[in-house]
């Protein structure tokens, strides 16, 4: 029996803007160590808003969510924050990253933040999820001089740097053009199956998920096909 | 948490940002400098002031004052003890303004070791001769020396040299203005009646000029033994003992304590300057309160300016915690650029006031009333500076502490959502 990473139990989510719209309806689910998960469905069903409480960004709703066994429901911001930091890695579908700091000091932050290694170690390590990526020969450039596609590696880059137990995307190649998109893509199953990096990927692009382990379909705030 | 990298995030925020980073320190620079130089200023201006009267003052000053007696017979009956006793028009008994068995007097305060020193003294009310007119007027006999270690006596002579009360037999140091009177000339030989009606011929060896221009009108100096002789007294007679302690604020209880054992009147100088004391406060208030202000000024800059960095900074502080920096992480990022902005700039502001109140150190500034002051004067304290550093790091803590707060409680899904 392989480990769970990730549980959801029967989480339910209404927004109260300005009448109270149910948007998530008793998920249930949970992810394997290894295992790379996509979810699809319609615009609008619900896919973000489930994955910032995954990511435990949004504490707003009812359920319970385990991440490595632990119950997410009774901690408090800044133990979130911690869980985060050390367990999370989140790519977003715009890049997100620092201007005022270079591609690598961006890659380092999180992992100083961590503290488990030295700033020289940290700064090591970035440069290995760097190559990984690609992109070590801009290392040294401002965040913003770099191009769409390069950012969104830089942003898995840093995504990676704590070794964190799962990869979270929401749309990662949503702002992206083809090609740029297919190297995000090959990366993501580079990390999976060489890796053995766990990932749960938001996409609109079925051909995508056709290629991931596991498919989630959501329709209506609902999980219709696990 | 990790300072080291909080430092280093809130300083590459400031730097990306470095202009308005400026502005916001040069509004603290500036507030420091006005408040180092004002105070100062102001100070050295309070200090001048009151060292016109306490140079000159002793801390306590020991003399028989002319009054009735306070034990009246009636008191002093038995039968009349339960009753309040109303006494008028009584006299005073016996009036001398000597004070008696001054020698143990002056014996008993030399070994007090509260006692910084003592210049014994003697007033004498006299006439100045000018042709047929009489002008009223008062030599003091003093203790030469002892007068110039206590209370600067030398600062004061304007013109002739001091010692010469002592070098020259019968001679007068002239209030400056008594002389203008006189048509007086160093030199010269005036003449002078005494209480007595005696005549007497002194020569002037000097101007005195002490800053209060009615008091040189009338004030004249001349040696403890001239003064004794113009008065036909023997050379123990004296009316004053001036004291002058190590802790001038002790001067009232001792004052008493004196007055006490040696049965005399003593005033202390507390007592006799009162409105001095209110002046000086009063003068040092407006200063504090405008340099407040003015920092208060510059506390809405680093309001604004941080409020502006953090509206601009959304995405950044959504990252922040997205990767997970806590909502305390990121208020100590905000409050560390406040207070860097206040550190640097108040640093600076410290140094510019110092050079400011240099420049007005140097600025000349003469007076007929203030022989001894040839420029403005200033105050070096480093109290000033240290209150200027405290006070610039608790305003831009205080204007960073809102904007910090509204950071930390920013929400990344918001502003990650809102794309
Ligand atoms: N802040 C909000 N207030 C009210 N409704 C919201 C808010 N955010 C999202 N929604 C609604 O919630 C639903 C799900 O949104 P979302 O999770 O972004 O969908 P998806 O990512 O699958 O396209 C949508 O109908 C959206 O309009
Ligand atoms: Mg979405």
């Amino acid at each position: 029996m392989s480990q769970i990473v990730l549980q959801a139990e029967g989480i339910n989510k209404s927004f109260h803007d300005p009448i109270t719209i149910p948007v998530l309806k008793d998920i249930i689910f949970s992810i394997n160590k290894g295992e790379f998960v996509s979810v699809i469905g319609k615009s609008g069903c619900g896919k973000s808003t489930l994955l910032y409480i995954l990511s435990t960004m949004d504490t707003d709703y009812e359920g319970n969510l385990f991440i490595d066994g632990e119950s997410m429901k009774q901690k408090k911001e800044g133990q979130l924050a911690l869980v985060r930091n050390a367990k999370i890695g989140f790519v977003f579908q715009f890049h997100y990253l620092l201007n005022e700091f270079s591609v690598l000091r961006n890659v380092m932050l999180p992992g100083l933040k961590l503290g488990t290694y030295s700033e020289q170690e940290v700064e090591h390590r970035a440069m290995e999820k760097l190559k990984i990526l690609g992109i070590e020969n801009e290392a040294l450039k401002m965040a913003n001089q770099l191009s769409g596609g390069q950012k969104q590696r830089v942003a898995i880059a840093r995504a990676l740097i704590n070794d964190p137990l799962i990869i979270m995307g929401d749309e990662p190649t949503g702002n992206l053009d083809k090609k740029n998109g297919e190297i995000v893509f090959n990366i993501f199953q580079e990390l999976a199956h060489e890796f053995k990096q766990t990932l749960l990927i938001v996409t609109h692009d079925n051909e995508f998920a056709k290629s991931t382990d596991r498919i989630i379909e959501m329709d209506d705030g609902r999980i219709i096909k696990l | 948490m990790n300072i080291k990298l909080i430092i280093s995030i809130a300083k590459s925020l400031l730097l990306a940002r470095w202009k308005q980073t400026l502005v916001a320190a040069i509004g603290v620079t500036f507030s420091i400098t006005m408040f180092i130089t004002l105070l100062s200023f102001m100070s050295g201006l309070n200090d001048l002031l009151d060292g016109l009267i306490l140079n000159r003052t002793a801390h306590i000053k020991i003399f028989n004052e002319i009054k009735a007696n306070p034990k009246q017979p009636i008191n002093l009956s038995k039968k009349f003890k339960e009753n309040y006793n109303f006494i008028q028009s009584i006299k005073p008994n016996g009036a001398r303004q000597e004070i008696y068995n001054n020698g143990a007097i002056l014996k008993a305060l030399k070994a007090d070791n509260r006692v910084m020193g003592i210049a014994p003294k003697i007033t004498a009310q006299v006439f100045y001769n000018v042709g047929t007119i009489d002008i009223t007027g008062v030599i003091n006999g003093i203790d030469v020396e002892a007068e110039n270690r206590l209370f600067f006596f030398k600062d004061y002579v304007t013109t002739g040299n001091y010692i010469d009360l002592l070098n020259v037999p019968n001679s007068i140091i002239l209030g400056k203005g008594a002389a203008t009177k006189m048509l007086a000339n160093i030199g010269d030989v005036i003449q002078i009646t005494t209480p007595k009606g005696d005549r007497i011929q002194l020569k002037v060896v000097g101007y005195f000029q002490s800053g209060l221009l009615e008091l040189d009108k009338v004030q004249s100096y001349a040696s403890l033994a001239t003064t004794q002789k113009l008065l036909g007294k023997p050379n123990n007679y004296i009316t004053d003992i001036q004291i002058k302690l190590f802790d001038i604020t002790q001067a009232p209880k001792i004052g008493k304590e004196y007055a006490k054992i040696f049965g005399t009147d003593a005033e202390d100088i507390q007592t006799a300057n009162s409105q001095f004391e209110t002046g000086s406060s009063i003068r040092t208030l407006i200063s504090y309160a405008v340099g407040i202000t003015l920092l208060i000024v510059a506390g809405f800059g680093i309001y604004n300016i941080l409020n502006m960095m953090i509206y601009e900074k959304m995405d950044s502080i959504a990252i922040l915690k997205a990767t997970g920096f806590s909502g305390k992480d990121v208020n100590a990022i905000f409050i560390i650029i406040a207070l860097s902005i206040g550190f640097f700039g108040g640093l600076v502001g410290l140094l510019f006031g110092f050079g400011l109140s240099s420049v007005i150190d140097q600025i000349p500034f003469n007076t007929a009333s203030l022989p001894t002051i040839k420029t403005y004067p200033i105050n070096y304290n480093p109290k000033f500076y240290l209150i200027g550093t405290i006070f610039s790091l608790v305003t831009t803590y205080f204007a960073g502490m809102f904007p910090a707060r509204k950071a930390s409680k920013i929400d990344p899904v918001v502003i990650i959502r809102g794309k």
